[in-house]
């Protein structure tokens, strides 16, 4: 049986293009193998210096990113999806956590947030971690922006009372600049939220056994 | 090897006559895109660039072991492989830029450009010249993305070079210049419609002073004869 020239060119077209596709492979195997454990360590450094922005490393001393839990979705969070949950610990002690929430009501959709809480209900700090609201206008809410967010470091439930858990339009303790008033009315609201969600769930979180952690 | 005059012919194709912004509107998406301020349009210009200029000699080099009718598919290959291995070793060994840089990285795959010239011209040239003619080409991107970035930049916010400090450091934040002091700021320009008036002015200049030229020339030939 002898090939025609059709199928001897198809065959060799094929091969061609498998061997690209091989060295490609193979180029990429290579360079994700070598990259990998770089990249995992500065995902790792980075996330660790984003909590330590909501909540200073001198305030626990256990290894924070391995106490990670996953919380199920919540109204409270206003999460769909399974949330993260970090928690700090000095000694076998829980002294505060970290948590993502969302508010879903800012102007352009969700505004992902990360919450610090000590374990007396405070605020340690907030930060916005992901959001799609108007350039120049709602995005002072962004620490890289402006200092606004940090208004929250220090509040709880009961200061200030709950109703007035608002911006100052709205009769709050709470600046929002004028003109743009829905993506801080929906960062509070997240916020104070959050708090509630801490209230309910605080007694899990100070007995939730210490993760097994490595060491680093 | 290459002469003086292929050297030159190639930078003015690539920077003027055709230039991918201005006269062949390829890879328009990122441009629009990203051209907010000059410190985005400038990285993305110089990220395209890089991933030209690799793609470009890359398949210039196997140009003679593909074959005609898979083509298309091997170099879409190629430049997939090129711009993942650069976004995996930017984001090992240059971390920061590539926060800054990293969601366009991967765009930069589907930026018809680099196909356009990996078929156009590396395909039938010398790896040299196909490098060079990608450099050309990518500085002409880049340059009419930093003009269209500076343009949005100062009309929508009064300054230049903000955010420069996420490429360079928190110490480079004293290189914002602030153009327009207490300027209110336009937020028309910074937002999508910004970008397409902007680069229609840009390319209507372009043809304006591409008309003027040809006037002259044609003014100019009577009193030569």
């Amino acid at each position: 049986m002898s090939m025609t020239d059709a199928t001897r060119n198809a065959l060799r077209t094929g091969t061609v293009l498998f061997l690209f596709a091989l060295v490609g492979t193979a180029i990429l195997a290579f360079t994700h193998d070598r990259t990998e454990p770089v990249i995992t360590r500065s995902q790792q450094a980075e996330k660790l210096a984003l909590i330590n922005q909501v909540l200073p490393a001198s305030s626990y001393d256990n290894d924070l990113l391995a106490s990670r839990q996953d919380l199920p979705p919540d109204d409270l969070l206003g999460t769909r999806q399974p949330s993260a949950l970090w928690i700090a610990r000095r000694g076998s002690q829980v002294t505060a956590v970290v948590l993502e929430a969302i508010a879903p009501d800012g102007y352009a959709g969700d505004i992902a947030l990360l919450i610090g809480i000590d374990i007396d209900g405070k605020v340690t700090g907030v930060r916005v971690t992901a959001h799609r609201e108007t350039p120049g206008l709602g995005d002072y809410v962004e620490r890289t922006k402006s200092a606004w967010i940090d208004q929250f470091a220090g509040k709880s439930l009961t200061d200030p009372e709950p109703k007035h858990w608002k911006v100052a339009k709205d009769g709050g303790a709470f600046d929002a600049r004028a003109g743009a008033t829905i993506t801080p009315r929906a960062v509070v609201k997240a916020v104070r939220s959050a708090l509630d969600y801490f209230a309910r769930h605080r007694a899990a979180f100070v007995a939730a056994p210490p993760a097994k952690e490595k060491k680093a | 090897m290459m002469t003086l005059n292929e050297f030159r012919s190639l930078f003015q194709n690539g920077l003027i006559k055709q230039n991918t912004g201005l006269v062949q509107l390829l890879g328009l998406c990122p441009l629009l895109a990203i051209s907010n301020n000059v410190v985005n349009a400038l990285s993305l210009g110089l990220a395209t660039l890089l991933v030209m200029a690799a793609s470009s000699g890359a398949v210039s080099g196997v140009r003679h072991f593909v074959p005609h009718e898979i083509r298309i598919p091997v170099f879409v290959l190629i430049i997939a492989a090129l711009v993942t291995v650069i976004d995996l070793a930017m984001n090992a060994f240059v971390h920061p830029l590539y926060l800054v840089l990293g969601i366009f990285i991967p765009l930069i795959t589907t930026n018809c450009i680099v196909l356009a010239r990996a078929d156009a011209f590396a395909s039938k040239n010398h790896p040299l010249h196909s490098v060079i003619d990608a450099v050309a080409m990518g500085l002409g991107l880049t340059l009419v993305l930093v003009v269209l970035g500076a343009i949005r930049e100062l009309a929508g916010k009064g300054t230049l070079f903000s955010g420069i400090d996420l490429v360079f450091g928190a110490a480079a934040k004293s290189y914002v210049l602030h153009v327009l002091p207490h300027y209110q700021g336009f937020l028309l320009a910074i937002l999508p419609p910004g970008a397409f008036i902007a680069l229609g002015l840009l390319i209507a200049a372009h043809n304006w002073n591409k008309a003027r030229a040809a006037q002259r020339v044609r003014a100019a030939v009577p009193m030569a004869a």
